[in-house]
C-alpha cells in the first residue's frame, strides 16, 4: 500500500519550491520523528486558551480598528480645523455651545464629547462589540477558534472584553485628544459649563475625562445588544447597523414628551447626564440611573448573548 | 398646575432649554400678545415690531384654536378625582349691590376629609386656567376649590383688582363655604384647614386672603407684587443708601415712572376677559397677554362668536380687546379702546365686537394726542400693529354704544379701577389717589398681619413684578415671625411658568403645614441659576442653588456683596423730544420664546446713542453669581445751557459684556430713577437700586452699568432734556452674591445605587453558576488508554425545521488508520464532522475521542487537528500570522506547534508573508492544510483536502496523509470521490443520506473475500479454468470479464492457470465492488 518513500519525495516538490525546505529526508524525518512524540495535547489547558494579548493583536491589526481610533484621534482637530474656518459671530446674539467650546481646551474636549457621544461613539462601541463574533463567522474562523477549542464561553468573554478595552480606549482617547488640541488651541481657561458655571482647568480636564468614563458605562447597553446582535448573525454589518439603529430609535422615543415616565427606561435617556458633571457641586442622581439602566440592560442583553452562543449550532 | 401660572407665557423656551422632564409645560404654553402692545416706534423700532407681530401671528392663531380647548395634562391625574361645578353666590360688597355669582369647580381626592386647597387663577383667566394645578394637588389627596374671579370667566361682577372688599371678601366666603363641607378636614367651627396659592392676580389674592383671613393655614403666592403702585410706578433712584440686609431689596421711592408698557398689557387683558359663555380661558397677566389671546387671537378667533355669547346673564360682556390695552397704554386710553363693551352686560349684541380693529378705527385721532408719553407715532404704531396682528373684528358701528354705558374702554373693570387706570396712562404720573388704590390691592398693607406659613415663589425674569416685590414681601412678613421661604426659578412673566420642580415644592409646603407630612422644608432660599447658553434640548443649562435661609430674613447674615470698581467719567446723556426713539429692552407681555426675541433684540436696541452713560467694571477674576438687586451711586447735573427738566427720569441697567464683546442685558431689565436735579447745576447724588437679577458672570467678563434716558416699557418725558451723569464719589458696584450650594435633587439615588449593586451581584452569582455547572460537565471520564481515536455510536442530526441531516451513523476509527468518509454531495458526511468539531450538538448519540466524549469545546478537541467546509483565516494577516496566532489561541506552548514544518506543507514559499485575502483559493487550502496540521494532532480530519489542488499536489497530499497516519496517528478524510478515497485510504465509510451504507477496509471493500476481475479473450474457456480451481466460486462471465470469488487463492495463481490453460490474459484485478456499490448509489440520486 505505502509507495516507496523515493517516489514520494519527487512527487512532493511543491511543497518545497522554496530552497530552504527544499530536503525532503528532513521533512520525512520530521513526520516520522514527531509520530513518536506521544501526545503533545495534554498541554492543553482551557483557561489559556485565546488569551487577550493574542485576541488583542488579532483586532489591532485589523484596519477597521485602526481606521477608528484613527479617527476618533483626528475629530478634534477636523473639529478645531471647522472652528478656524467660521469666523467670529458677530457679537450680539446669545452664546451656544459651539462659542463655548473656543473658550478653553476643556470646553472644546466638553463640546468634542457632547457632539459624538449621541451618535459617533455609540457606532465606535457598537464596531468594537458587534463585529467580534460576526467577523469572525464570516471569515470562518470562529470555527477553527471553537475546534481549536476554546471554549464558547471564553471566547465569548475574552472576545468582550477586548471589544471593551478597544472601547473605553477610543472613548477616553476622545477626551484626551480633544484636551490635547483644545488646549493648544485655546487655552487653559476656565471651563463654563451650559449651566454657567466656572470650573478650573485641571478640575475640569479630570471632568471631561470622567465625562468620557460615564459615556462609556452609558453605552454598556450598546456593546450588550451588539454583542447578542453579533452571535445571532454572521454578517458584521447587521449587527453594527442594528445596535446604532435601536439606539436612534431609542433617542426618537426620548423625545416623546407623551411617552412621559416610560422615557425613564429608555436605555439612551440618561445619555447627556455627564453634562451634570460640569458643575461644581456634581449631582449624581441622574447618572446614577444612568448608570444603573445602562447596567441593567448591559446584563441582561450579555446573558441572552452568552447564552444564546452557548446554545447556537456554529453553521458558518 | 401649569394652568396656574398661565400667567406667564411661557413658550417653548429657546435661550433656556432645562432638561425638558423638569418642565414639562415650557412646550406647551402659549401665549401671543398681540402685537399692537408696541406702541412707540422709531424708524428701527417699527421694523422690530413688525417682524415682532408677524411671528406673533402664528403662535396666536394656533393658540386661539388650542388654548381655551383641550386642557393639556402635564403629568397624569389619578382618575379618581371627582369634580362638582357650582355657582356660589357672594355680597356684592361696597358699591355693588345684591350678590356677584361666581364660577367654581371643586375638585374631590381620592379619600376625604382632607385638607382644602384654593387656586386662584391669574390676571385674564379663568378657573380652568387653573384646572390642571387643581388636579395635581387633589392628586396629593387635598380638596381644592377654584373659581373665576369677579370679571373673569363665567363669574359675575367687575373686576376691582384683588379689592379687599371684593375679591378678598369672596375668597373668605368660598373658605366659608369650605367650612360647610363635609369634605373638607375642619380645625374648628367654621374654620376649615385651608391653604392657598395662585399665580400674579393669584398670588396677590393668597396674601391678602392670608392678611384678612385668620383661617388660612398656609399660602403660596407665586410670581406676585408686593406693591401694585411701586410695581407700576417703580422708582429705583433715592437719596440715601439702603440697609444693606437682604439681596433684592428694592429701592421703593415713591413717585415712580409709569410703566405702561406692563400696565397696558394687563389692562388690556382686564378689559378683553370674554364674557361668559365666550369660553375664552385667558391667563393671567403676564400671558395674558398672550393667552388671552388676547389681543390678537381673541379678536380674530372669537369675535364673531362673542358677539352672540355675551347674552349670558351675568353679563359681564367683556369686551374685547387686548386692542384696546396696547393703546391704552399708548396714553390714549380714551380712544384706544374701541372696544366696547357693555360692561354691566346688558346690551348684548353691543358687547364685544371685534376689538383689534375697533381699537384703531375708534382710536385714531384724539387718542395719540393724549398720549402722556406724547409719543405721535403711537396710532401709526397701533395701526400696523393691529393690521398685522390680522385682527379681523370689525369696529363697532357707532350706534351699538348706549349713549350712557360706562365707557367702553373699561370692559369689565369697576370704574374706579378703570378711571385710575385712565389717568395713570394719560398722565404718566402716579395720583395719590390711585396710589390709594393700588395700595389697598397690595399685600403690603397685609403683610404684617400674614401668619401662616408662607412659601413665596417669584420669578427671575419677570420685569413686571421683579424680584424686588417677593424680597419686599418676604422682609415685611417675616419681620413679624412668620415662617418665610423663598425660591426664585428661571421664569416669570417674561419667561415660563414654574417647572415640576416648583410645583412639587409648593405641593410639598401644603404637606407639612396642611397635613403634617413629610419632611419640614424649613424656611430656606433656592435661586436657579440660568447660564443663557443655547444648548441642546436635553442640556441642562440651569442649576438651582440653595441656601440656608435668605440672607437678611429673619436673624440670617445679611447678603454679602462684592464692590466692583466702575471705570468711566462723567457722559452727557440727552433725552430725545417725545422721549423718542426710546430703547427697547424687553417685549411685555410676550412670554417666553418672544421674550427671549426681545432679549435679542435688546443686544442692539437696548442703548441707544447719546442716550447712555457707560460705567464698565473690572474684567472678573473668579466666576460670580450674581443673585439679587446691584447698587450703584450716580451723580446727576445739568449742562450749562441746555434744556433740562425738573427732574431727570433715567433708566438705568446691567449688562454683561464678554471678552468677545457679547453684551447681555441680565433679567431684560431696567430700573427706572426719577429724581429731582438742582437748578443751581450742582449734581444730585442719587442711589440706584438695580433690577434684581441671578446671572453667572464668568471669569474674565464685565459688568457694565447703563444710565440711560429712554425705555420703552416706561412713560418717559416727553421734554427735551440733557443730563450729565457721572459716578459718585468713590462709588462702586455692589454686587450681591448669595453663596449656596448647588441643590441636587438628591444626591446619589439609593434606589439605582441599590439597583447597579444587585444587577451586579446577579450577574456574578450567574458567572459563577454557570462556571461551575461548566466546569462539571467538563470534568472528562478519563479516557482508557487504548480507546478508539474516535468511536460514533447512533449519532443524529435534526436541524431546526426538521431536515434530518445524520440518522444512526455509527462507526469507529482506529489508530493508525486513514478513513476515508465517502458519499455523495449531502450525504451529512459535513454534519458528521461539524459534530466531531463540537461545533453543532447532535440530536442524539454520542461521539468520543480518545475514550472521551466530544462536545462543544471539550478539551479532547485539542487531540484533533480539523479542516472542515473550506480555510478560514483572518484576512489581514499574512499566512505565517494566521498560523501563529492560531496556535497562540490555543494556549500551547509554541514549540509543540511545529510550525515550520507546517509551513513546509503548506509550501507556499514567500507567499506565506503576504495577506491571506491575496491568496488563491489552492493556497488557502493549503494553508488550512498545514493549520490543522499544527501540533501533529492524533486525529486529523479533513474535509474534502483536495478540492482546489493541482493533481500533483493531490498526489502529494496523499502521500503526506498516508505517511501521517504511520506510527500510530490516525487520519480521518472526507470526500465525494471514489478514487480519491480508494488510493487514500485504508478504511471506507460511506455515507449516503444520513446513514452508513458500507464500512470496512478499503480493500475488503474493493476485493471482498477476494473477487476478482479478469479481462480475457475467451471468457467460457476462463469459466471452466478458474471454476476448476480449487476453493474459487461465483466465478461468472460480464462479456470478455470473467469474475470470481478465488477465496484465498492468490490472484497470481489463478492469472497462471488461466495462461497455463493457454488463454490470453488482458487485465487481472480486484472486482470493484466499491465503486459498484457507490455508483449504484449516487446513481439513484444523480443519474439524469
Amino acid at each position: 500500500m505505502t509507495k516507496q518513500p523515493k517516489e514520494h519525495e519527487s512527487r512532493a516538490d511543491w511543497l518545497h519550491r522554496d530552497a530552504r525546505y527544499a530536503d525532503p529526508s528532513t521533512r520525512k524525518g520530521h513526520v516520522g520523528l514527531l509520530a513518536a512524540d506521544g501526545s503533545p495535547a495534554s498541554s492543553y489547558r482551557a483557561n489559556r486558551t485565546l488569551p487577550l494579548r493574542v485576541e488583542l493583536v488579532r483586532q489591532l491589526r485589523r484596519r477597521r480598528t485602526q481606521v477608528t481610533f484613527a479617527l476618533v484621534a483626528l475629530l478634534p482637530v477636523i473639529l478645531w480645523i471647522a472652528f478656524s474656518l467660521t469666523g467670529d459671530d458677530s457679537p450680539g446674539t446669545s452664546v451656544n455651545l459651539v462659542d463655548l467650546a473656543k473658550g478653553s481646551g476643556t470646553n472644546f474636549a466638553v463640546f468634542a464629547l457632547f457632539a459624538t457621544a449621541g451618535f459617533l461613539l455609540v457606532v465606535v462601541v457598537a464596531l468594537f462589540f458587534g463585529d467580534t463574533v460576526a467577523s469572525e463567522a464570516s471569515w470562518s474562523s470562529l470555527r477553527y477558534l471553537l475546534a481549536a477549542p476554546v471554549p464558547r464561553a471564553r471566547l465569548l468573554r475574552q472576545k468582550a472584553i477586548v471589544a471593551g478595552l478597544l472601547s473605553f480606549a477610543a472613548l477616553l482617547l476622545l477626551p484626551v485628544t480633544a484636551l490635547i488640541v483644545g488646549t493648544l488651541a485655546y487655552g487653559t481657561g476656565d471651563l463654563v459649563s451650559p449651566t454657567g458655571e466656572s470650573l478650573g482647568y485641571w478640575a475640569a480636564a479630570g471632568r471631561a475625562l470622567l465625562g468620557g468614563v460615564y459615556v462609556a458605562v452609558n453605552l454598556l447597553w450598546v456593546a450588550g445588544l451588539a454583542l447578542l446582535l453579533s452571535v445571532s448573525t454572521d454578517a458584521p454589518l447587521g449587527a453594527v447597523g442594528g445596535a446604532v439603529m435601536t439606539s436612534i430609535v431609542s433617542q426618537i422615543l426620548d423625545q416623546i414628551t407623551a411617552l412621559e415616565d416610560l422615557r425613564n427606561y429608555l436605555p439612551t435617556h440618561y445619555a447627556n447626564a455627564w453634562s451634570d458633571l460640569l458643575a461644581s457641586r456634581i449631582d449624581w442622581g441622574d447618572m446614577t440611573r444612568g448608570a444603573f439602566g445602562s447596567i441593567t440592560w448591559a446584563a441582561v442583553l450579555f446573558a441572552l448573548a452568552a447564552w444564546r452562543f452557548h446554545r447556537k449550532d456554529i453553521t458558518s | 398646575m401649569s394652568r396656574l401660572f398661565r400667567a406667564v407665557g411661557a413658550r417653548a423656551v429657546v435661550r433656556r432649554s432645562v432638561r425638558d422632564e423638569r418642565r414639562p409645560e415650557h412646550s406647551r404654553t402659549r401665549a401671543v400678545p398681540g402685537a399692537r402692545r408696541i406702541r412707540r416706534t422709531s424708524a428701527l423700532g417699527t421694523a422690530v415690531i413688525a417682524t415682532v407681530a408677524l411671528l406673533a401671528l402664528t403662535p396666536g392663531t394656533a393658540a386661539a384654536a388650542t388654548v381655551p380647548g383641550a386642557t393639556p395634562t402635564p403629568t397624569p391625574t389619578s382618575a379618581d378625582i371627582r369634580t362638582s361645578d357650582q355657582r356660589i353666590d357672594v355680597r356684592g360688597g361696597p358699591g355693588v349691590p345684591g350678590t356677584v355669582s361666581l364660577d367654581t369647580t371643586l375638585y374631590l381626592p381620592a379619600t376625604t376629609p382632607a385638607p382644602a386647597v384654593l387656586v386662584a387663577h391669574g390676571f385674564g383667566g379663568s378657573k380652568r386656567s387653573v384646572d390642571t394645578d387643581a388636579r395635581q394637588l387633589a392628586d396629593r389627596g387635598y380638596v381644592v376649590l377654584t373659581w373665576s374671579s369677579r370679571g373673569f370667566g363665567a363669574s359675575g361682577g367687575q373686576i376691582a383688582l384683588d379689592s379687599p372688599d371684593h375679591e378678598v371678601a369672596d375668597a373668605e366666603q368660598l373658605v366659608d363655604w369650605l367650612a360647610q363641607r363635609p369634605e373638607v378636614k375642619q380645625d374648628g367651627p367654621g374654620d376649615p384647614r385651608v391653604g392657598v396659592t395662585g399665580g400674579s392676580y393669584g398670588g396677590a389674592l393668597s396674601l391678602l386672603l392670608a392678611g384678612y383671613d385668620r383661617r388660612i393655614d398656609a399660602l403660596a403666592p407665586v410670581i406676585t407684587w408686593n406693591d401694585l403702585s411701586q410695581a407700576l410706578f417703580p422708582n429705583a433712584g433715592g437719596p440715601t443708601d439702603l440697609p444693606e440686609d437682604t439681596p433684592a431689596r428694592g429701592t421703593f421711592g415713591g413717585d415712580g415712572v409709569f410703566k405702561r408698557g406692563w400696565a397696558g398689557v394687563f389692562f388690556s387683558s382686564g378689559s378683553s376677559s370674554t364674557g361668559p359663555g365666550a369660553g375664552a380661558t385667558g391667563d393671567d397677566a403676564g400671558s395674558s397677554g398672550s393667552t388671552n389671546g388676547t389681543g390678537s387671537t381673541n379678536g380674530t378667533g372669537t369675535s364673531g362668536s362673542s358677539t352672540t355669547g355675551s347674552t349670558d346673564g351675568s353679563g359681564a360682556g367683556g369686551s374685547g380687546d387686548a386692542a384696546s390695552g396696547g393703546s391704552g397704554s399708548g396714553g390714549s386710553t380714551g380712544s384706544g379702546s374701541a372696544d366696547t363693551s357693555t360692561t354691566g352686560g346688558t346690551d348684548p349684541g353691543a358687547s364685544r365686537s371685534g376689538s383689534g380693529s375697533a381699537d384703531t378705527s375708534t382710536t385714531g385721532d384724539g387718542t395719540a394726542s393724549g398720549t402722556a408719553s406724547g409719543n405721535s407715532t403711537t396710532g401709526g404704531t397701533d395701526d400696523l400693529a393691529s393690521a398685522l396682528g390680522a385682527r379681523t373684528g370689525g369696529g363697532l358701528p357707532a350706534s351699538a354704544v348706549p349713549p350712557n354705558a360706562p365707557p367702553v374702554t373699561c370692559g369689565r373693570f369697576a370704574a374706579e379701577v378703570c378711571a385710575a387706570y385712565t389717568e395713570a396712562a394719560t398722565t404718566g404720573r402716579l395720583s395719590p389717589a390711585t396710589e390709594a388704590l393700588l395700595r389697598r390691592s397690595s399685600p403690603v398693607s397685609v403683610t404684617d398681619r400674614i401668619t401662616a406659613p408662607t412659601l413665596i415663589v417669584q420669578g427671575e425674569q419677570d420685569t413686571l413684578f421683579g424680584l424686588d416685590q417677593a424680597d419686599a414681601n418676604a422682609r415685611q412678613i417675616a419681620a413679624h415671625g412668620t415662617p418665610v421661604k423663598l425660591a426664585w426659578y428661571a421664569g416669570g412673566h417674561d419667561g415660563g411658568a414654574p417647572g415640576q420642580a416648583v410645583r412639587d415644592q409648593i405641593g410639598e409646603w401644603f404637606d407639612f403645614h396642611l397635613r403634617g407630612t413629610g419632611e419640614d422644608p424649613g424656611a430656606s432660599f433656592s435661586y436657579e441659576v440660568e447660564s443663557g447658553i443655547r444648548a441642546g434640548r436635553t442640556t441642562t443649562t440651569s442649576r438651582t442653588v440653595g441656601a440656608d435661609a435668605y440672607p437678611g430674613l429673619s436673624g440670617a447674615a445679611p447678603v454679602t456683596t462684592q464692590a466692583l470698581s466702575l471705570e468711566g467719567g462723567p457722559q452727557v446723556v440727552a433725552n430725545p423730544a417725545g422721549g423718542n426713539p426710546a430703547a427697547i429692552t424687553s417685549l411685555p407681555g410676550l412670554g417666553g420664546a418672544l421674550g427671549s426675541l426681545g432679549s435679542r433684540l435688546s443686544a442692539f436696541t437696548a442703548d441707544l446713542p447719546g442716550q447712555s452713560a457707560l460705567f464698565t467694571g473690572p474684567a472678573l477674576t473668579s466666576q460670580t453669581d450674581v443673585a439679587g438687586a446691584p447698587r450703584i451711586d450716580v451723580t446727576v447735573s445739568r449742562m450749562p445751557g441746555q434744556p433740562a427738566a425738573e427732574e431727570a427720569v433715567l433708566f438705568a441697567k446691567t449688562y454683561e459684556v464678554g471678552r468677545d464683546g457679547l453684551r447681555q442685558l441680565l433679567g431684560n431689565a431696567v430700573a427706572p430713577v426719577r429724581v429731582a436735579v438742582p437748578a443751581d447745576g450742582s449734581p444730585a447724588r442719587v442711589s440706584i437700586t438695580l433690577p434684581g437679577v441671578v446671572a453667572p458672570i464668568e471669569v474674565g467678563n464685565r459688568l457694565v452699568v447703563s444710565i440711560s434716558t429712554t425705555d420703552q416699557g416706561f412713560a418717559s418725558p416727553a421734554e427735551p432734556a440733557v443730563w450729565r451723569i457721572g459716578l459718585a464719589e468713590g462709588a462702586t458696584l455692589d454686587v450681591p452674591v448669595v453663596p449656596g450650594r448647588a441643590v441636587t435633587t438628591s444626591t446619589v439615588p439609593v434606589w439605582p445605587l441599590v439597583g447597579i449593586g444587585v444587577v451586579l451581584l446577579l450577574s456574578l452569582v450567574a458567572w459563577l453558576v454557570a462556571g461551575a455547572l461548566r466546569r462539571r460537565r467538563e470534568v472528562p471520564p478519563a479516557g482508557a488508554a487504548d480507546a478508539p481515536p474516535l468511536e460514533i455510536n447512533g449519532l443524529a442530526k435534526t436541524y431546526k425545521g426538521g431536515f434530518s441531516a445524520v440518522k444512526e451513523v455509527s462507526f469507529t476509527v482506529r489508530p493508525g488508520m486513514v478513513l476515508g468518509l465517502l458519499g455523495p454531495n449531502g450525504a451529512g458526511k459535513t454534519t458528521v464532522l461539524r459534530m466531531l468539531m463540537g461545533l453543532i450538538s447532535p440530536t442524539a448519540g454520542s461521539i468520543r475521542a480518545f475514550g472521551e466524549p466530544v462536545g462543544p469545546g471539550a478539551p479532547v478537541l485539542a487531540r484533533i487537528g480539523a479542516f472542515v467546509e473550506g480555510p478560514g483565516f483572518l484576512p489581514h494577516l499574512s499566512g505565517a500570522d494566521n498560523l501563529r496566532l492560531y496556535w497562540a489561541a490555543t494556549g500551547r506552548p509554541t514549540e509543540e506547534a511545529h510550525l515550520e514544518e507546517a509551513l513546509e506543507i503548506a509550501g507556499l514559499g514567500e507567499s506565506v508573508h503576504r495577506r491571506v485575502g491575496t491568496y488563491s483559493q489552492g493556497m488557502r487550502q493549503r494553508l488550512a492544510i498545514a493549520q490543522a496540521m499544527l501540533g501533529l494532532p492524533e486525529l486529523l480530519v479533513l474535509d474534502e483536502p483536495t478540492n482546489g489542488l493541482d493533481p500533483p499536489q493531490i498526489h502529494a497530499m496523499r502521500e503526506l496523509l498516508r505517511r501521517y497516519a504511520e506510527g500510530g496517528r490516525t487520519v480521518l478524510v472526507s470526500s465525494h470521490l471514489l478514487a480519491e478515497v480508494e488510493q487514500t485510504c485504508t478504511h471506507v465509510v460511506v455515507m449516503h443520506h444520513g446513514r452508513v451504507v458500507a464500512d470496512g477496509t478499503v480493500d475488503d471493500i474493493i476485493a471482498g473475500g477476494g473477487a476478482a476481475s479478469f479481462g480475457v479473450d475467451a471468457p467460457d474457456r476462463a469459466v471452466e479454468v478458474l471454476a476448476a480451481l480449487e476453493g474459487v466460486r461465483d466465478v461468472a462471465a460480464d462479456g470478455r470479464l470473467v469474475h470470481a470469488e478465488l477465496n484465498g487463492t492468490p490472484r497470481a495463481s489463478a492469472v497462471q492457470a488461466l495462461v497455463a490453460a493457454g488463454i490470453s490474459v488482458e487485465s487481472a484485478g480486484p472486482r470493484r465492488r466499491l465503486e459498484d456499490a457507490f455508483l449504484q448509489l449516487v446513481g439513484e440520486d444523480t443519474a439524469p
